[in-house]
């Protein structure tokens, strides 16, 4: 690409008209229940949420956890039990799909079978009763964003996973929807490719600056691309925040699990000191931790450490100002760049360890070795106070 | 575990050459059982076929007596017999397309929502193909006389898409059960009404499946004697004309019309077949 037409201005909103200010997604108090067996059982318990124009946004959690039916609300093939859903500052609570100006990318792609790629990816435009020849400008501009220039001619069938994908993709594109809708579209895709995919994506949303919503249960995906992802869990948002806010400062024991790994301990707060606290371990050992100033000793705190932020020494270090916590090697896995340690503390919880393979070989802890990890103050992270 | 495997091994060795054995002559089985299979199938046909080339002396072509093509030649020499053929097609073109087109509708709906009387469709729909013609053609005699409604061409499409539209809506049920949903809700998502959704993307994709239960429905049609006979009045259908030529002797034509009949069967299920092979390949 490169020339990019005027209609993918990355700032404005694309498509019609001006910038209107409000989010391109709104949910104001929304609830889903689905009657199972006659009971109503919730799928979206209750969501505020603003997704702004323009943004790359991940809908990140577990199976069942909701982020699938948010995302189905959005397209409008489930209706809220209650609240309101508004685009761009309308409310289009109870509209029809068909109506909405979002367009979606299913996880099983959903390419009309019968159709080439022409004629899939024109299937919007032809719907809006868009002149042939603009039609065919449209689509040939889409493909080549796409990268699938010459492919018009074939049938969904005769194309790999990743090229399916990239159809299902234009296809939605090319009608410059408010918000585009991504339901797992990599799940089906090889690690490799879809790697590459997720790298193709983040360009794509740049060159066309519009609001890409994206589901998936995949952590990794959710970090790589988004702009601000919320974690979802039994139909509430956990978190919401940027990937580096969510990974860095998990707000809740669930977000610290299941974004990457967390090293999680208990203690109670000793003494608070220039913001500093002074964690007990009850094991005769400390943790520093960064507290707030309103928070009293005395108080039971849970610890969070990312595996990376830790070094394991095989001798007592002199480490003033770091915590320190020491335990026995109970297994080791070689990763290629890494070395991956599981720690048995003396203060009871197991600790993961990752220490880049940077120095030599013969500097690796083996099983049943007795080792020391420290680190920095600002790595502890207090869970949930 | 290598200590403890030895004992059950070496008993279990030794079946292994005579399993293979078994399997062997299962094998040859299973080919003797294919083409018995087959030949029941097929002989019936052939003789059907091999009659039409008889050359038989008298009134009863029963026997063979040497081989001649005249009655491809002279197919249409039985004013009667050809005049109650086309009968029986324009019968079956016109209760296979309404079964089609009425069938389709119910399958669709069946297969694709959850509404009040589902189920009660589902049983009548059962009942319809279950039920005995024997009762199916007496009662339907019945209803026609007893509403006053001549008996004809008419009564007898009527009464051949009564029972031919279970199995025109049983077959595209099942297709639409297995129907991608997203398919239908993608073509919603870029724009399309229930209208055009259906027109553009659920009915091309089901397609075959109507194709086939229209080929089902004129199958049924073109052959049906016993329903035919009771609401044919004095009308003369294919079926019915052989069986009234049966006690006089059937004359080689009807042979050779079913012979065409077979093959163009088998013709459009050989095209069919083409047709969807570079799919299966590349899918």
């Amino acid at each position: 690409m490169t020339t990019s037409p005027p209609h993918h201005a990355t700032s404005a909103p694309p498509g019609n008209g001006q910038h209107t200010g409000h989010p391109a997604i709104e949910f104001a108090g929304v609830r889903k229940d689905y009657l199972s067996h006659g009971e109503a059982v919730p799928a979206v318990k209750s969501l505020d949420l603003a997704i702004g124009q323009g943004e790359f946004f991940s809908l990140l959690g577990p199976s069942g956890c909701g982020k699938t039916t948010t995302m189905r609300m959005i397209a409008g093939f489930e209706d809220p039990t209650a609240g309101k859903i508004f685009l761009d500052g309308k409310d289009v609570t109870g509209v029809a799909p068909n109506k909405r100006d979002v367009n979606m990318v299913f996880q099983s792609y959903a390419l009309f079978p019968h159709l080439n790629v022409l004629q899939n990816v024109a299937f919007g435009l032809e719907r809006k009763k868009v002149a042939k020849s603009e039609i065919r400008r449209r689509v040939g501009e889409m493909l080549e964003i796409v990268s699938l220039t010459g492919m018009e001619k074939r049938q969904p069938k005769e194309m790999s996973g990743g090229q399916q994908q990239r159809v299902a993709l234009a296809r939605a594109l090319v009608n410059h929807p408010r918000a585009l809708l991504l339901d797992e579209p990599l799940g089906a895709l090889d690690l490799k490719l879809r790697q590459q995919m997720q790298v193709e994506l983040k360009r794509i949303q740049r060159e066309v600056g519009i609001t890409f919503v994206y589901v998936t249960h995949d952590q990794g995906e959710a970090l790589t691309m988004s702009d601000h992802i919320a974690v979802m869990n039994g139909g509430l948002i956990e978190q919401l925040g940027s990937p580096r806010a969510i990974y860095e400062r998990p707000a809740s024991r669930f977000v610290a699990g299941f974004i990457g790994t967390s090293n999680l301990i208990d203690g109670r707060i000793a003494w608070v000191e220039n913001g500093l606290g002074v964690i007990d371990l009850g094991s005769g050992e400390r943790v520093l931790m960064p507290v707030p100033g309103t928070v009293q000793p005395g108080r039971d705190v849970e610890v969070s450490v990312r595996p990376e932020k830790i070094d394991l020494h095989r001798t007592a270090p002199h480490a003033p100002g770091l915590s320190v916590v020491s335990g026995v090697v109970s297994e080791v896995v070689y990763h290629g760049t890494s070395t991956n340690y599981t720690v048995a503390t003396t203060a009871g919880s197991d600790f993961v360890v990752f220490d880049q393979n940077a120095h030599d070989a013969e500097d690796v802890a083996s099983r049943g070795e007795r080792v020391f990890l420290t680190w920095a103050p600002q790595h502890s992270y207090p869970i949930g106070v | 575990m290598t200590t403890t495997m030895p004992a059950p091994e070496t008993t279990v060795t030794p079946p292994v050459p005579r399993r293979r054995l078994i399997r062997f002559g299962g094998v040859q089985l299973m080919h003797l059982y294919t083409w018995l299979i087959i030949g029941w199938l097929i002989l019936p046909i052939l003789v059907m076929i091999l009659f039409g080339f008889n050359n038989p002396s008298g009134r009863y072509n029963q026997t063979w007596q040497g081989f001649t093509l005249k009655w491809y030649g002279q197919l249409f020499a039985l004013e009667d017999l050809t005049s109650a053929l086309i009968l029986s097609l324009v019968i079956a073109i016109a209760a296979s397309v309404i079964s089609a087109a009425l069938g389709t509708g119910i399958g669709y709906a069946l297969g694709r929502h959850r509404f009040r009387g589902a189920g009660g469709m589902n049983l009548i729909m059962f009942a319809t193909m279950s039920s005995p013609e024997l009762v199916m053609g007496a009662s339907l005699l019945t209803l026609f006389v007893s509403l006053g409604v001549g008996l004809g061409p008419l009564t007898i499409t009527i009464a051949h898409v009564m029972f031919s539209i279970s199995f025109v809506a049983t077959v595209v049920r099942a297709r639409v059960l297995t129907l991608d949903r997203s398919l239908e809700e993608a073509a919603a998502d870029l724009g399309a009404n229930a209208w055009t959704t259906f027109w553009k993307v659920t009915f091309p994709i089901i397609l075959p499946a109507v194709f086939s239960g229209f080929m089902l429905a004129f199958a049924l049609s073109v052959d049906d004697f016993v329903v035919t006979n009771f609401t044919a009045g004095t009308s003369v259908t294919f079926p019915l004309w052989i069986w009234g030529a049966t006690r006089v002797g059937l004359p080689p034509q009807v042979n050779v019309m079913g012979t065409l009949i077979f093959a163009a069967g088998v013709l459009i299920a050989v095209l069919t077949s083409i047709r969807s092979r570079p799919r299966r390949q590349t899918g």
